[in-house]
């Protein structure tokens, strides 16, 4: 076990650095200038030249990713004289906007969009499993169809619809609920949750129905199996057969989505967090994207990036937990 | 009388896959069932363990004097892997990827038993140990993709015997493994039924899997029985040309008994000679939708294809014992095959007297 995760711990700094030289080349490569982008629009081509020089982008691109990836462990000096900027560890440059280092706005961010996202995993679980365990049971049946009827209207509604819709109903309406306005987890769990529960439900309603359509698709599949006929011979309560039996099996493949889905969330929801003005990761991509804000969105896509191969980990773990042939391989 | 079934009928909202079949069964005795895929012989078997969930079940099924028919879902499950078990045929897929072999062998035992965790987790020890399985200690804490296919099996067959049931129903628990193994696991089903004096219901496409350990044999074609009678008599005087059509497309290693001459006109012969070609049943098994009238079997029947009758597609023959004219040998066949089996309270013979479901069995003065 040991051994399996050490091996998987190497892949995953493997793949964090592939992604990482990709993302670089992405940004600073291609044919757009950051040094334009960094300088302003009312820079000279003089004032741009001495920013390129200041920014190395005038070093050989390797060197340029060498100093990049050497920034975020050892911190580094961008640009020299009076104007250069010492950025610590772990650095990942500066934002053009405001000078401020990447790595401060993503911390700052980042409490936001973990809460949105472990919240509404929680909320979407629960609904999801509930769903897609009853519609599987009650294959068929009215109660199955109008389920999956309810799953397909949820899920093919856009986040933003469901949102506005959220938003006129309960709090213009029948005003049960303040409008959202983020509050940290530090000034009290209730009002943290009480102003998250509008963006919580507008991303759970819409994974939960996939999720409740995933998981009756594998219950019903599961529990077609030979050894579900195996559980039933041996005379076993038929709710044992369908627990331990049953739905043991029937989660695995749900495990494999929900590792990426959260992860992909972990690094900010960002339509979610857009519509509903949470100042998260995924507002602050948002932001650096339509100001070309290239170190911003560089640090956000390694942040993603490493949040999805960590729950890929994490579900391979798990994976070796429920499923015994998984250790062995 | 562990197992007496009448006119058993098990209807899906696609057809009828079984419709009225009978039979008896004792403890100590196994009762083959054959039949090609879609002759209700594994639907029969399952509405015996209670394990039809969108099926109508009809007849009687009376298991140790109590009808199983109507009872409720409660007492089945009590009965299921406590006084009947079942083994199947996928060894792989019927035991659970997720848990120990021990663990689920444990699980019946636990509940059925009342047995603690520790109590339990002997036993399936034990069970190992019975039905042959090496170092059952370790093994027991292993899960079945460990296990190769015969001892897969064997744990399967370890499962379904662990609270010492009264009945076995193995639904062609050789069919999967390799042939080297299945006599392994046919004489390991042997050994435990005459060990614990259990009845076995076998269900099996392979001739060969019931000449070896059967005492009678049910032969199912299209949800009916077309013909039931002692294994020897199958073997050497089956009536039925379903029967006949079996033998003939089984292969066979020895030369060809007495009565192998083929005939073909009456619709093939007990087998045919080593060397000899084997001779398939032509055509495809009847559909459930729309049975073929009459006897189910005639659109197939060489035998009706040479001497045909109305009675063969106006009406479903009964299943009666065979009264036609035999010849010398058979006779003598049949009294020395009835003499080897065990005799009944009254000196009845135990085991059933040969019947056959076939208008045209017996009126052609033979069966070939």
């Amino acid at each position: 076990m040991t051994r399996y995760l050490l091996r998987r711990l190497a892949a995953v700094a493997g793949v964090l650095l592939v992604i990482c030289a990709v993302t670089f080349a992405v940004f600073y490569v291609l044919p757009s200038d950051p040094a334009a982008h960094a300088c302003g629009k009312t820079c000279t081509p003089e004032q741009v030249a001495l920013v390129r020089t200041q920014m190395g982008l005038d070093r050989p691109v390797y060197e340029q990713f060498g100093g990049y990836v050497a920034g975020i462990f050892t911190g580094r000096t961008l640009g020299d004289g009076p104007a250069a900027l010492e950025c610590s560890v772990p650095c990942f440059g500066y934002s053009y906007q405001n000078a401020l280092p990447v790595w401060d706005l993503l911390t700052d961010r980042l409490p936001v969009s973990v809460s949105l996202a472990l919240g509404a995993a929680v909320l979407w679980l629960a609904g999801g499993l509930a769903v897609g365990l009853v519609a599987a049971l009650r294959r068929g049946t009215t109660l199955d169809r109008s389920l999956m009827a309810a799953t397909l209207a949820s899920a093919s509604a856009p986040v933003y619809f469901t949102a506005m819709m959220l938003l006129l109903v309960l709090v213009q309406r029948l005003e049960w609920l303040p409008y959202p306005d983020y509050r940290p987890i530090s000034e009290g769990p209730a009002a943290w949750a009480g102003n998250l529960l509008l963006p919580w439900m507008t991303l759970a309603s819409l994974y939960a129905a996939m999720y409740a359509r995933l998981t009756r698709a594998s219950m019903i599949e599961t529990m077609a199996e030979p050894y579900i006929r195996t559980a039933r011979a041996k005379g076993l309560y038929e709710r044992t057969v369908v627990t331990k039996h049953g739905l043991r099996s029937a989660l695995t493949p749900i495990v494999t989505i929900f590792g990426m889905d959260l992860g992909g969330l972990l690094a900010g929801a960002v339509i979610t967090e857009h519509v509903f003005g949470l100042p998260g990761v995924g507002q602050l991509t948002y932001d650096a994207i339509f100001k070309a804000d290239q170190p911003v969105v560089l640090g956000v896509t390694l942040l993603a990036a490493f949040f999805i191969t960590l729950a890929n980990l994490g579900v391979d773990l798990v994976y070796a937990v429920i499923d015994p042939r998984v250790r062995y391989a | 009388m562990i197992l007496r079934v009448r006119d058993l009928r098990v209807a899906f909202p696609a057809g009828t896959a079984v419709d009225g079949i009978g039979f008896d069964l004792d403890r100590g005795r196994t009762l083959g069932v054959v039949g090609e895929s879609g002759s209700g012989k594994s639907v029969s078997s399952l509405a015996i363990m209670g394990l039809h969930r969108e099926a109508a079940v009809s007849g009687s099924i009376v298991f140790d004097g109590e009808e199983l028919v109507g009872a409720p879902a409660s007492r089945l499950r009590e009965l299921r892997g406590r006084r009947m078990a079942m083994v199947f045929q996928d060894p792989l897929s019927s035991l659970h990827p997720f848990y120990t072999v021990g663990e689920q062998i444990a699980e019946a035992y636990r509940l059925h038993l009342r047995a603690s965790r520790r109590v339990a987790r002997e036993r399936a020890v034990e069970m190992l140990a019975e039905v042959g399985i090496p170092e059952p200690r370790r093994r027991a804490g292993e899960h079945p993709h460990r296990f190769s296919g015969g001892m897969r099996q064997r744990v399967m067959i370890a499962m379904a015997l662990s609270c010492e049931p009264d009945l076995l129903i193995a639904d062609e628990p050789t069919t999967a493994l390799d042939v080297t193994v299945q006599a392994q696991i046919l004489e390991l089903i042997k050994r435990i039924q005459q060990d614990r004096g259990i009845a076995v219901m076998l269900i099996t496409h392979d001739l060969g899997v019931v000449a070896r350990v059967a005492d009678e044999v049910l032969v199912m074609y299209g949800g009916r029985t077309v013909e039931h009678a002692p294994v020897r008599e199958i073997f050497r005087a089956p009536r039925h040309p379903y029967t006949q059509g079996l033998l003939a497309s089984a292969p066979r290693l020895t030369a060809g008994s007495a009565e192998g001459s083929p005939d073909p006109a009456a619709g093939g012969a007990a087998g045919p000679a080593a060397g000899g070609r084997l001779r398939a049943i032509p055509g495809s098994p009847p559909s459930l939708l729309a049975p073929p009238p009459g006897c189910r079997f005639h659109p197939r029947c060489a035998r009706y294809a040479a001497t045909p009758e109305d009675a063969c597609v106006t009406e479903a023959p009964e299943l009666r014992e065979f009264r036609g004219p035999l010849e010398i040998h058979e006779i003598r066949e049949i009294h020395t095959g009835r003499a080897l089996r065990p005799v009944g309270p009254e000196g009845a013979p135990a085991g059933p007297v040969h019947r056959t479901a076939c208008h045209l069995t017996g009126t052609l003065g033979g069966p070939r």
